[in-house]
């Protein structure tokens, strides 16, 4: 393999062009996929752009599903940065949209705004708590967070059914879900906004949290590369000896990016419950934790790149749905194997054609500076 | 007597089902061992599982079935170890990646071929593997303890379990007795040294590789093909992970890692005896949080009772041999 003295390389080349290569040979190998499972892979892009984008209702869809990405992406990029794999996402993001219920239903006396402001701080606090453990355990006894996190998906699972079936769930009802939240807690939703403007668009679950999720965006930015804390995070995932003898301390460094990442996380419970259940259904979190690791490592770990991939998991997740109206041969679980194969192309194999590509791209310039 | 027919069949099932995670466990201490992070022995087996299923219904015979997971999984393996190791990504993204590529790919195949719950037709009798009853098992079942013993306990299992604690001193001896076993370590401690001595550290690298996914195919055919008749989304449950807390506890060492899978196993099938039965003082424990009992068990071991876990020297870092 090649080396290419990085710092001669356009920053278009390695932040543009590389991902856009790896990106396409993701969805050509999930073209495979679709044709092994006996649908034309041609006919399925057309439906996941007519899907997305075709209608109003359908592109308020991908907007939605877009928050929650970039929530979950956030919340990995956030941990990734001190080298920490957080896939507790999942976990996470359920036992948060616990904590939105409980504050919401049990300050349902005080002003609205103020028990959205509450609700989104018990979305955080609970998230985070969820991922202290693993984070304390992975500082103080190296147990490794992968596996942590894993098994804390598994028990935040097996936890909130419990409390569904047995501590909070409406007893009046079939399924295993809370109460809903009155009305008026519920979060604006696009379709309110629309007519506002004597606009009528049917249902879809986009509401306001995208502007949180927005927020979130800039606060991550601002957190990582404008404070001295996400300096301290960035050196220890980078060099934790160098750090150590900088002064810095990774344990308390690795206990910190957990629980923010945890609580990015936990925030995807505040669009779930106040924006579109209105009550905590179980499973809710539906894999989005997971989607968030594509989304990030897609992204590169920085908020500009998280939001156009989880702009681009908006219109798979959202676009696959129409394909799977269509196509009976298609399941949503098609969907997941296809995050598989961006991870894998986007984060491991990323080395596959970049030394190549920056290669080419040096180069050319530099005949262009001779000629 | 009521007392030792339930031990003895306490027994019986932890033996039953500590099988995959030992398999996963040796096939775990294979790739730690050379310095690869196999996180991807959970996605590994949902594949063997899926595979021997599929392969065992077309091809109606579960051997076939049991060798095309091998193929499908010593695939994967050496996906991962092209990306890890030849083309130097991060490991525990392969990982990832492989499991989440998997969870999607088997539930979407198994939902385009045979219909939307994602689950392969039930096999017959000849499609997959039955509980081997031992020689004088009938006969020797009334003799006390003897009978208990070797009838209710060691007999009437399905082939993989046997296999599985007969790998546990052959993965031993080859580790630790054999030169192979010396350089695989060496290569997971040490890789320049290794390197200086002349033995090519990325073929040792993908020789532990192909073994790991060998043993891995065994976990997953077990799962659909002996103890179910069929294949079911995600039926693979986080075994992978608890097979790998296993081995981390068992210190990368074959014994104490099958010592933490038998734990494992105890764990689970305690689990199962204790749904819905009322213990005396505590009443009867919610079966949802019964269930979590082996994932907590995972990360209580993981923090260590024992001390800190030491894992090879070179673990997860890509060798970049010296120009």
């Amino acid at each position: 393999m090649a080396t290419v003295d990085k710092s001669r390389v356009p920053w278009w080349v390695s932040n543009l062009i590389v991902p856009l290569v790896n990106l396409t040979l993701a969805l050509f190998v999930s073209g495979l996929f679709i044709f092994i499972a006996g649908e034309n892979p041609y006919e399925a892009v057309r439906l996941i752009i007519y899907g997305s984008f075709g209608y109003i209702e359908g592109f308020a869809y991908t907007l939605y599903y877009t928050t929650n990405f970039i929530f979950t992406g956030l919340a990995f990029a956030v941990a990734f940065h001190c080298r920490l794999f957080n896939i507790g996402g999942e976990g996470q993001a359920y036992i948060g949209g616990l904590g939105v219920f409980l504050v919401a239903i049990n300050f349902s006396f005080l002003p609205v705004p103020i028990v959205w402001l509450l609700a989104v701080g018990g979305a955080v606090v609970f998230g985070a708590a969820w991922a202290f453990i693993p984070a304390y355990l992975q500082a103080t006894r190296g147990s490794h967070v992968v596996i942590t996190t894993i098994m804390f998906n598994f028990i935040a699972a097996s936890l909130m059914v419990f409390l569904l079936v047995d501590v909070i769930r409406d007893t009046t009802q079939m399924g295993p879900h809370t109460v809903a939240l009155p009305e008026e807690q519920w979060f604006p939703s696009f379709e309110d906004f629309a007519a506002l403007f004597g606009v009528k668009i049917r249902y879809s679950p986009l509401n306001i949290s995208f502007l949180l999720a927005i927020a979130a965006s800039f606060f991550v930015w601002f957190l990582v590369w404008k404070t001295r804390w996400g300096y301290e995070m960035r050196a220890v995932g980078h060099n934790t000896q160098a750090a150590i003898y900088a002064g810095i301390s990774p344990n308390k460094n690795i206990i910190i990016a957990m629980c923010i990442s945890g609580g990015l996380a936990g925030l995807l419970g505040v669009n779930e419950i106040l924006g579109v259940h209105h009550k905590i259904v179980a499973g809710f979190p539906a894999g989005y934790g997971f989607t968030g690791i594509a989304v990030a490592l897609m992204g590169r770990n920085h908020p500009i790149g998280i939001f156009p991939a989880a702009f681009l998991f908006g219109i798979l997740y959202q676009g696959g749905s129409e394909v799977t109206f269509d196509m009976p041969n298609i399941t949503r679980y098609m969907f997941v194997a296809v995050q598989g194969v961006i991870i894998l192309f986007s984060g491991a194999l990323e080395n596959l054609f970049r030394p190549q590509i920056e290669n080419f791209f040096v180069n050319r310039l530099n005949l262009k500076a001779k000629a | 007597m009521e007392f030792l027919s339930d031990i003895a069949s306490l027994i019986n099932s932890t033996l039953r089902i500590s099988t995959p995670l030992v398999f996963a466990a040796m096939a775990g201490i294979f790739a730690e061992r050379s310095g690869v992070i196999d996180f991807s022995l959970e996605g590994k087996m949902l594949m063997a599982a899926f595979v021997a299923a599929v392969g065992s219904y077309f091809l109606g015979n579960p051997w076939l079935g049991l060798l095309l997971a091998i193929i499908a999984c010593v695939s994967l393996s050496m996906l991962h170890g092209f990306a890890s190791v030849t083309y130097k990504g991060d490991q525990v993204v392969s990982c990832v990646a492989i499991n989440i590529l998997i969870i999607g790919l088997t539930t979407a195949l198994a939902a385009a071929w045979f219909g939307q719950a994602g689950l392969t037709p039930t096999l017959t009798e000849d499609q997959r593997f039955l509980e081997v009853n031992l020689p004088f098992a009938e006969s020797l079942r009334d003799v006390p303890i003897v009978g208990t013993i070797y009838s209710d306990i060691l007999s009437g299992h399905y082939v993989f379990v046997y296999l599985a604690y007969l790998t546990v001193p052959l993965v031993f001896w080859v580790v630790f007795k054999t030169s192979f076993g010396l350089r695989l370590r060496a290569v997971g401690e040490n890789p320049s040294a290794v390197d200086t001595a002349g033995i090519n550290v990325f073929a040792m690298r993908y020789k532990a590789l192909a073994i790991n996914g060998v043993l891995i195919a065994f976990a997953g055919a077990h799962l659909s093909t002996a103890v179910n008749a069929n294949f079911f989304r995600e039926m693979s449950a986080g075994r992978g992970y608890l097979a790998l807390a296993a081995m981390i506890f068992g210190k990368w060492h074959p014994k104490t890692a099958l010592i933490a899978c038998l734990l494992f196993g105890f764990t689970d099938a305690l689990q199962i005896r204790l749904q819905g039965v009322e213990l005396p003082a505590i009443g009867e424990i919610p079966v949802q949080l019964i269930q979590a009992l082996p994932y907590v068990l995972t990360v209580v071991l993981l923090a260590g009772f024992v001390g800190k876990a030491i894992a090879p020297n070179a673990i997860g870092q890509p060798y970049i041999k010296e120009r």
